[in-house]
């Protein structure tokens, strides 16, 4: 008996690795510490009802950050271990084995667990409140999907110290991430980890879709909407089309291991390349879904910070839109070199290029704002002027990728990792984190310092050139990706140990970060007006942070900026401060079950990787007692009555 | 908030949902059926289960979906359209990019 339980332990677990003997001490030893607070503190109730429980779309998006940020953390960590390993050729610091685990949840991590749900949590802070709703369309959908991607992340990180991490690389091409190559449960995780997590994204992109169509204040035509609520739009559409591709791409490599299909196997009729073929499908799209939002975030900071309207309004929205259309037709270049012939490569090299087009007309309208504005360099307005260039740079290399005959050169090569990271990096995160500095005034009441703010600001961006700009060069010397270590006979030495101390700069800069928060929290400036940038669009007319019904009143929008317009009209003496009369507020009430269901979701995954098909039912059977349990719950609303908000409101120092 | 909504207009009654359910159950068994007992075989057995799949993708669309019920059916069609040329484009483009990978080997 004891030798069984040794035996199944020693595969259960991940042995072996002294850093990973360190990692579960870690996890041990901080669970026990914030078991301890919170039954210390008697925090679990509070925790039960006022977070895990919640359907407010801010709580929300404050979990997503909070998890996001986490996951940032361990991405950038699985980063610097791998630049370590680069630093210097062959350092023995991690195997080979090791360092593909490595690079794969980097990589997976950083698309699906921190730039979704960093791209969420703004999502669901911003878009209410830009549009005048009280809530997003379906709350309760909404904690749902916050919960799916949560255990679903949990159940990815998870294989770090049970059972084994995936090491296919971030998409897990098959033949590779097949049984016959990959016979150990780190796929399984993989898949599971983003199948559960999917589901929640696919239903976040329907529930915004909805807000956007249904929800906005009365008078806010489609063409009068905030750009960053027009980005959502278009980056929801292609969630919704995107999202079901990697679903069934995944199902179908599921179904190859579990049961022994043929679909993508080197045999048997199988075809590997219709994976890749399939899943670029997704992630394509993938890439501009995580993008969007970020031109949606530098479109109000450039026009807030320039105190001026945006220039070119309506190209902007047909840019995205265009954008979002288009990007479902290149997925194609990132495989050139399967050689699907040239009248394919050719199309798909054209379609690539023509993306340029749009975001070029973005690019253009973001100067010409600037362009005469009386231009304020705070926090979110560094991060939007750091963009630019950073984003021209990438864009112009990713059309050298795109030209099909070069990319034979270029492909898999540190040239397309220097690209893809200049613009996720440059475009993606700096655009999040512009978006964070921007609102998070309206999320907690207070400003980021921004003393501190600078130093990361300069630390992140030098950082990044330092390390990324000798990758390129690296790439036309030669050095392919994924390898994890190599000669001093190649002359690749310098700049991989160039490159290495630029990672640990931007490593410092989230340093900074972490610590700009913490200071903040007690020593940053308090927003008391609720419109601390003097700012345009509507979630500045609330206090901060927003109150829990987000609008005393619903406001009426009759044009663009409706807040700036508001703010004209009262300082002209046209319009005194709006008084209608209140009314209750209709409310969602909040609800255990999206914690549970998708709790149960996570026991399901954890008996598929594993293959103990009594817990994957048992999983299963509480998902579907979940839902009969929500279909048959009539009691799911209340109204604020008039007395509450009053007080409330004149809390925040607004008598009505 | 949605609570509301859902009473205020219909969506399809027992018997739709239950006629959608079985003709999709059907629609499934058949190419099963076929596979299994070997009744048709390459190009005529593809041919079938597409077209059985199509149909399903209909039944679904009318039974589920409700297609033709809401103020704004505009909304409706635009993301049908939409959906087609993506679908279409999967497939085609698939079979487009995969011919020449076949004709290779």
């Amino acid at each position: 008996m004891l030798t069984k339980l040794k035996d199944f332990a020693s595969t259960f677990f991940v042995t072996g690795d002294p850093l990973i003997y360190g990692a579960d001490v870690a996890i041990v030893l901080t669970t026990i510490a914030i078991v301890f607070v919170l039954t210390y503190f008697k925090k679990w109730t509070w925790l039960w009802k006022e977070w895990l429980t919640s359907v407010d779309h801010k709580k929300i998006g404050i979990m997503y950050l909070i998890a996001s940020l986490l996951m940032l953390f361990r991405g950038g960590v699985d980063a610097l271990l791998m630049r370590t390993q680069l630093a210097l050729p062959n350092i023995q610091f991690l195997q080979a084995d090791h360092y593909n685990e490595i690079f794969t949840t980097h990589g997976t991590i950083m698309i699906l667990f921190m730039a979704m749900p960093m791209m969420f949590a703004l999502f669901n802070i911003v878009v209410p409140l830009q549009l005048g709703a009280r809530d997003v369309a379906y709350p309760f959908l909404n904690a749902l999907s916050f919960w799916l991607f949560f255990f679903g992340a949990m159940l990815f990180n998870l294989s770090f110290v049970i059972g084994g991490s995936p090491d296919a690389g971030w998409l897990s091409y098959p033949p590779l991430s097949e049984m016959s190559h990959s016979p150990g449960v780190g796929e399984n995780f993989y898949i599971w980890g983003i199948q559960i997590s999917g589901i929640g994204s696919l239903a976040t992109g329907i529930n915004f879709l909805v807000t956007i169509l249904k929800m906005r204040a009365p008078g806010m035509k489609l063409m009068n909407m905030p750009l960053f609520s027009w980005s959502v739009l278009s980056t929801s559409v292609m969630i919704i089309f995107a999202f079901p591709i990697l679903t069934i791409t995944l199902a179908l490599l599921f179904v190859d291991r579990f049961l022994g299909a043929h679909f993508f196997t080197m045999t048997a009729g199988g075809n590997p390349m219709m994976y890749v073929n399939l899943i670029w499908m997704w992630g394509h799209p993938e890439v501009y879904i995580v993008v969007i939002p970020a031109f949606g975030i530098y479109s109000e900071i450039v026009s807030t910070f320039s105190k001026k309207k945006i220039f070119g309004y309506k190209s902007m929205v047909f840019s995205m839109m265009i954008i979002s259309v288009l990007s479902f037709f290149t997925w194609v270049h990132h495989f050139f070199t399967m050689g699907a012939g040239a009248d394919v490569n050719t199309f798909f090299a054209i379609s690539t290029m023509a993306i340029g087009i749009p975001t070029g007309v973005k690019i253009f309208n973001w100067l010409f704002t600037m362009f005469r504005g009386r231009i304020q360099l705070k926090q979110p307005m560094l991060w939007t002027l750091a963009f630019i260039p950073c984003f021209v740079v990438g864009g112009a290399t990713g059309v050298m990728l795109a030209v099909a005959p070069a990319d034979y050169q270029y492909h898999n090569s540190y040239f397309l990792i220097a690209h893809f990271h200049q613009v996720l990096i440059g475009g993606v995160v700096f655009g999040y984190l512009a978006g964070i500095y921007y609102w998070w005034p309206k999320m907690f009441g207070f400003k980021l310092d921004e003393k501190l703010g600078k130093w990361a600001f300069w630390t992140w961006n030098i950082g990044f050139y330092v390390c990324f700009m000798p990758q390129y060069a690296l790439g036309f010397m030669g050095m392919t990706r994924r390898v994890y270590t190599y000669g001093w006979d190649m002359g690749w030495a310098p700049l991989n140990l160039v490159s290495s101390i630029g990672a640990f700069l931007m490593g410092i800069g989230f340093i900074f970060q972490v610590w700009q928060i913490s200071y903040s929290i007690k020593y940053g400036e308090r927003d008391t007006t609720g419109d601390p940038w003097n700012a345009r669009t509507l979630e500045w007319s609330i206090p901060s942070p927003a109150p829990m019904y987000n609008f005393a009143t619903v406001p009426h929008v009759s044009e663009q900026d409706a807040w700036w317009a508001e703010k004209q009209a009262r300082e002209a003496g046209k319009r005194a401060a709006a008084a209608p009369a209140l009314e209750p507020i209709h409310m969602p009430k909040n609800s255990g079950i999206p914690i549970i269901m998708a709790a149960f979701w996570f026991v399901a995954g954890f008996g598929f990787v594993f293959s103990w098909i009594w817990m994957a039912v048992a999983g299963l059977l509480g998902v579907a007692a979940c839902l009969l349990a929500r279909s048959f719950q009539y009691d799911t609303d209340y109204y604020i009555p008039v007395d509450e908000i009053k007080r409330t409101e004149a809390s925040f120092g607004r008598g009505i | 908030m949605e609570h509301e909504t859902t009473q205020t207009h219909a969506h399809g009654s027992v018997k739709s949902y239950v006629t959608g359910f079985a003709l999709s159950i059907v629609l499934t068994i058949i190419p099963i059926v076929l596979v299994l007992s070997h009744a048709l075989a390459g190009k005529p057995l593809i041919v079938t289960i597409v077209l059985l799949a199509v149909l399903q993708f209909l039944i679904q669309l009318f039974f589920f979906m409700h297609v033709r019920e809401g103020e704004q059916p505009r909304y409706n069609v635009m993301a049908l359209i939409l959906g087609c040329v993506i679908v279409f484009t999967i497939v085609a483009g698939s079979m487009w990019i995969m011919s020449f990978n076949a004709a290779v080997q």
